[in-house]
């Protein structure tokens, strides 16, 4: 990943007891250059990730802000609480189910967009238009259309002779609502694959079509694995994405604290948000934080350790 | 501050993706036969279909939002009684201009900021070299790992102990020193600038700020303009930071996300309110408008940014 910027000069690059002068100056212009994001790093990443950590084993005072040492009742509290299971356990739904869903929505679109011979531009901005709209609009409108009884969603599943469930008060459709918000803006997903799916060469196309391979044998043998980085890269970024979902389940469940939100749609983002901005608990906060931090990597490293043994890399494997 | 993005993302070959972004078709233009005809005629109409329902959504918004107060919940996308009066009471209604204007006051700022220093980094990255550059690199590639959870609450303790919570600070201060995605988004571009420019202008007596500020910059504007939108439309849309650094403060300083928020709480019949909702569709209608003029303009840096970076907004 990290590339080497092209040697400036022709100068070789023999070790040399000290730098030149020259090279002192490259070096000190180089380094004020790069300053701000230092100085940004070491307080607001570095800086902020050492804090919390020390804040993950105290007890954390607003109005005096002081921390006092707690050892590790905040991530006792973690295993205790019954709240964390159930956040957890919510979001991993949400995740199972959002994001399957989206990589095989974002891909048909694409590939629907890709084998028309007029119009794409046009379909794309489209397809395109959600994605700008502001979440909190998006959430505005989603709130009526879901509605259990006037809701043009329910409404239009009866005329199909459906009985369409209570989106927003029947715990088991809580998930299955904010999805469908979600995957109002799948085309931010769908515009990487297309880009992936205009790489892939046509001469391999027209040799697999005259070796008689059929539609479905050429999806899979051809497209699939050419663009399968596209879809290990789109995999990974929407469920990282989907373990952090909060605005949608925010402004749809829990503007107040007096709405009486069934726990179906407490997500881990949302319980982490209640406990350290109305609650106050920091301490406990920044413990959940860590071990969302934990999760996230571990999945992570799951998903790029599987996906990379089905990733075809061209130029030889990596 | 984008916590989202993944170095991995230039595996992909983001030269050859944004090239290929910028045609959005592949088919050939060899002669169809009359099956090939019936297959595209099947595919424009899944198209129109699929078309259908991602616009229903918004014109249900467009005509809610002309609707009078007991018709808004009618579902019919032609509205049976015209309110559009509803466009001027809603700013009676509510401080609707306020949130417009911190919004964009806010936005402005933050993308004007974070594009100038994340740009500065960036070339101070491509075009310098110094002991450490692929370490420091490599960490700041690092970085994007991180979830926004885990720095969420030491930089509101930060902002609290600078005594700017509560002020609109926190929501583009933090940009003044960079963003990682970006930063790297634009070494990309740097790296491709070549160099003997550069060194032209070095032996020609021009600082390295120079060089910088006069030709570095006024080649990038194309990458600056990517960087200028994905910022500015996730400034738009950041809800939770006003969540937590404004949501104490009074109603003129929200800004657009909060403020829609809390209307919908003040409206919707389901969370207690009075029920004039046509006021919400207003204000959500209205503060969709400024996303929809950007992408009008920027509809092709949009896309070529999404499919050079991977990152999807």
């Amino acid at each position: 990943m990290v590339t080497t910027a092209p040697p400036l000069t022709g100068r070789s690059a023999a070790p040399r007891p000290r730098m030149s002068r020259m090279r002192r100056r490259e070096a000190l212009t180089g380094y004020l250059f790069i300053s701000p994001w230092i100085v940004g790093f070491l307080v607001f990443t570095l800086g902020a990730m050492l804090y919390s950590l020390v804040i993950s084993f105290s007890r954390y005072q607003l109005a005096t802000d002081t921390a006092r040492p707690a050892g590790l009742a905040n991530y006792e509290a973690l295993v205790t609480d019954p709240k964390i299971a159930t956040a957890l356990a919510n979001t991993l739904y949400y995740a199972v189910l959002a994001v399957p869903l989206e990589i095989v929505l974002a891909l048909g679109l694409a590939m629907l967009l890709n084998s028309v011979r007029r119009g794409a531009g046009f379909f794309r901005t489209v397809f395109y238009l959600p994605k700008m709209t502001p979440t909190v609009a998006t959430a505005s409108v989603f709130l009526l259309l879901l509605n259990g009884s006037t809701g043009a969603i329910n409404r239009g599943l009866a005329e199909l002779g459906i009985d369409g469930p209570n989106w927003l008060l029947d715990p088991a459709w809580v998930k299955p609502s904010i999805v469908l918000m979600t995957v109002w803006g799948v085309a931010g997903t769908m515009v990487i694959f297309l880009a992936a799916l205009q790489n892939v060469p046509r001469e391999l196309y027209e040799a697999a079509s005259i070796d008689g391979a059929s539609a479905w044998r050429r999806f899979w043998h051809v497209t699939l694995p050419l663009i399968s980085p596209a879809v290990l890269f789109n995999v990974l970024v929407l469920t990282i994405a989907a373990f952090q979902i909060f605005d949608q389940a925010f402004l749809l469940f829990h503007r107040t604290t007096t709405s009486g939100a069934s726990d179906a749609s407490l997500f881990y983002a949302i319980y982490l948000f209640e406990q350290a901005f109305r609650q106050f608990n920091f301490g406990f906060a920044a413990a959940m934080a860590w071990l969302l931090f934990l999760i996230i990597l571990v999945i992570s490293m799951i998903q790029m350790r599987v996906g990379n043994r089905f990733v075809y890399y061209e130029g030889g494997d990596r | 501050m984008s916590a989202s993005a993944d170095p991995i993302s230039g595996r992909i070959g983001s030269a050859q993706l944004a090239a290929a972004a910028a045609s959005p078709t592949h088919a050939s233009s060899s002669r169809l036969t009359a099956w090939g005809w019936v297959g595209q005629v099947v595919r424009w109409l899944l198209l129109l279909a699929c078309s259908a329902l991602f616009l229903y959504p918004l014109v249900w918004l467009i005509s809610a939002s002309l609707k009078p107060r007991g018709e808004v919940f009618d579902n019919r996308l032609i509205p049976q009684t015209w309110q559009p009066q509803n466009y001027v009471e809603v700013f009676a209604q509510l401080p609707l201009l306020s949130w417009l204007g911190n919004s964009l006051l806010i936005a402005v700022l933050a993308a004007g900021i974070v594009t100038v220093s994340s740009a500065m980094v960036a070339f101070g990255f491509a075009r310098f070299r110094f002991p450490g550059r692929n370490v420091i690199f490599g960490v700041l590639l690092a970085t994007m790992m991180l979830p926004g959870a885990v720095t969420l609450v030491p930089q509101f303790l930060i902002w609290n102990q600078l005594g700017l919570v509560g002020t609109h600070v926190p929501l583009w201060g933090a940009n003044l020193f960079g963003s990682a995605f970006y930063i790297f988004l634009l070494r990309q571009f740097f790296l491709g600038l070549p160099t003997d420019l550069f060194e032209a202008a070095r032996l020609d007596g021009l600082s390295a700020w120079g060089q910088f500020w006069r030709i570095a910059m006024p080649l990038s504007v194309p990458s600056f303009v990517i960087v200028f939108l994905f910022e500015f439309q996730a400034s738009w849309n950041n809800l939770q930071g006003a969540l937590i650094y404004l949501n104490t403060g009074s109603a003129t300083d929200y800004t657009v996300p909060l403020g829609i928020a809390s209307a919908m709480t003040k409206y919707a019949p389901e969370s207690g309110g009075h029920g004039d909702y046509q006021y919400v569709m207003v204000a959500a209608l209205i503060v969709t408008l400024p996303m929809l003029i950007l992408f009008a303009f920027g509809q092709r840096s949009f896309i070529h940014g999404i499919a050079t970076s991977g990152r999807t907004g």
